[in-house]
């Protein structure tokens, strides 16, 4: 490959990495966040994730058949992202309470919840496979997005589709960066976060906090689950398992617990990965994505925009 | 009917007796002080005051209700305030999100009301008015316990509760706090300060209890207790 192929190639797959890495963000906040208030790694939040893809699916089937709006992503959109937010919100509620909570009343210790999570994990994959059966699903992107819906910007091809997803997936971030900076729940999540027990003498209900930190993350979770569903138009149950690892990569990178570390570890591993796709081999994807992963903590064990741990928060 | 009634309170850390059958009562508008060695049970009274630590068995009234087994977010919201022990502010916060954390009881009321308990804020302790926009992680200690101290206020308790205010602070410090401590208590809140340093303390408080292995071994007056030589020896350094 000469340098004017490279110079030729890279802009488009800048577009493609970026697009990725907003959707990985979007899933990684959820593990910062919940790591956050809890330190523990929730290892279902990636079949969360499938779930919102599984929701966005189904409503855009619905909506296809029913005739009843017309398929322009200004009506689609919104209502796949609210319903499969809804419903992922909910399953993260309800994951709090049934599988985390009452191990922590008991006094568990670290590493219940986290064989928890695993099971959880299983048994939401395994659910949907029940209920939907175990064929991949087809998004039908094209009935929303048409193939013709593309410009050149200085020699690089965009379609709409991918700038739609960055800038969801953008301002989702911005809100929820919005929410934990100058709302009293954020107030109170970072409160919980740094001091549980002086968050509770402020006054916080510290479970309730926790219970809509998961909901907030599991929610955004399934925003994403949409937006890829979109992107790469073929979905399925086992998805979130390699989905979820990304992102929990990508959630480690920036500093876990960061929210900000989250969007901008999810941004470099998708440009990364796209990268590596395009210039070195489409089978190292992965490898060259933990070798980031493995550099980065070498020199910063915290994570990019992570600090220094006391012992006791330390995974 | 006292401010706060404690009765025949027992608790336990796994199998440790923490309190042994304590008994106080502290009525409206008084400061009162706990004294007592390292592991006297001090601090636990304290903390089970806030429901921190369970009881296992005794009461907690304040204002006449029984408070010990409620949740600590609802007990704060009936009235209670801590200061604690090493001011715990929350450091990776501005000085002005900590005192808006000590409002969350009252995140609901009228604007005007909380600027009229910032503003009470900054006429006890200017310098955390210059401070607003830093973390509080960054300010020196007695900055903090003044923050800390403030953010307790922000809540508007009818009781407040301090833990060790002195601890860590220089000389010149220790005087200040227990002067703003004093100002605290004439413009109406009721005050329960533990403290090591039992002459400061002493020196504010309207009465004492001494506490030893979990129980209450003595109570009076703090002029009767400052005048007493066997806690001038305990507590206050004199030697035999």
């Amino acid at each position: 490959m000469t340098f004017a192929d490279i110079l030729a190639i890279l802009p488009q797959q800048l577009v493609f990495g970026i697009t990725l890495g907003t959707a990985y963000g979007l899933i990684a906040i959820g593990y910062t966040m919940v790591y956050g208030v809890l330190f523990m790694i929730n290892f279902a939040h990636g079949d969360v994730f499938m779930i919102g893809a599984y929701v966005g699916w189904a409503l855009l089937g619905m909506l296809f058949a029913s005739h009843v709006v017309p398929m322009h992503p200004m009506i689609v959109l919104p209502l796949l992202l609210v319903g499969a937010m809804v419903m992922t919100g909910a399953i993260g509620l309800l994951l709090e309470r049934l599988a985390y909570r009452p191990l922590y009343q008991r006094g568990a210790t670290r590493l219940g919840p986290l064989i928890s999570a695993v099971g959880a994990s299983i048994f939401l994959q395994n659910a949907v496979m029940l209920i939907a059966g175990a064929r991949e699903k087809v998004y039908m992107t094209y009935s929303v997005f048409p193939r013709t819906w593309r410009f050149a910007v200085a020699g690089i091809n965009v379609s709409v589709l991918v700038i739609v997803i960055a800038s969801i997936a953008l301002l989702m971030m911005l809100g929820l960066h919005w929410l934990v900076q100058r709302t009293w729940l954020g107030r109170s999540i970072r409160a919980v976060a740094e001091d549980r027990e002086m968050a509770a003498v402020m006054g916080i209900d510290v479970w309730r906090v926790v219970a809509l930190t998961f909901c907030i993350g599991s929610a955004l979770g399934g925003a994403a689950g949409v937006l890829i569903g979109f992107y790469y138009t073929q979905i399925n149950f086992y998805m979130g398992y390699a989905a979820g690892l990304k992102a929990f990569t990508a959630a480690v990178l920036g500093g876990i617990g960061n929210v900000r570390g989250a969007m901008l570890g999810g941004l470099i591993l998708g440009i990364v990965e796209s990268l590596a796709v395009t210039f070195i081999n489409p089978a190292f994807k992965d490898v060259i994505a933990f070798v980031v992963l493995i550099l980065v903590l070498m020199f910063r064990p915290g994570g990019i925009l992570g600090e220094a741990l006391p012992d006791w928060k330390r995974v | 009917m006292p401010l706060l009634q404690i009765e025949n309170l027992m608790a336990y850390y796994g199998p440790i007796r923490a309190l042994n059958d304590i008994s106080l009562t502290i009525e409206d508008g008084e400061i009162v002080c706990l004294l007592g060695g390292n592991a006297s049970g001090k601090s636990t009274t304290m903390k089970t005051i806030l429901g921190i630590v369970r009881p296992a068995s005794g009461s907690v009234r304040f204002g006449g209700e029984r408070i010990d087994r409620l949740p600590t977010q609802a007990i704060v919201m009936r009235g209670i305030s801590l200061v604690p022990e090493a001011r715990r502010l929350f450091g990776r916060m501005t000085v002005r999100e900590n005192l808006a954390l000590g409002a969350y009881a009252r995140r609901h009321a009228p604007a005007a009301e909380a600027d009229a308990d910032y503003d009470r804020i900054f006429s006890l302790f200017p310098r955390v008015k210059e401070r607003l926009d830093q973390y509080a992680g960054t300010l020196s200690g007695g900055e903090q316990q003044m923050v800390a101290i403030g953010r307790a206020l922000m809540a508007r308790p009818r009781l407040l509760l301090m833990d060790e205010p002195s601890m860590g602070l220089a000389p010149v410090f220790v005087d200040q706090v227990f002067d703003i401590i004093r100002a605290i208590n004439q413009q109406g809140t009721t005050i329960l300060v533990v403290e090591q340093n039992a002459a400061v303390a002493l020196s504010i408080a309207h009465r004492g209890y001494v506490l030893r292995n979990g129980r209450v071994v003595h109570t009076d007056t703090a002029a009767a207790l400052l005048a007493s030589d066997e806690i001038r020896r305990a507590y206050l350094g004199d030697e035999e």
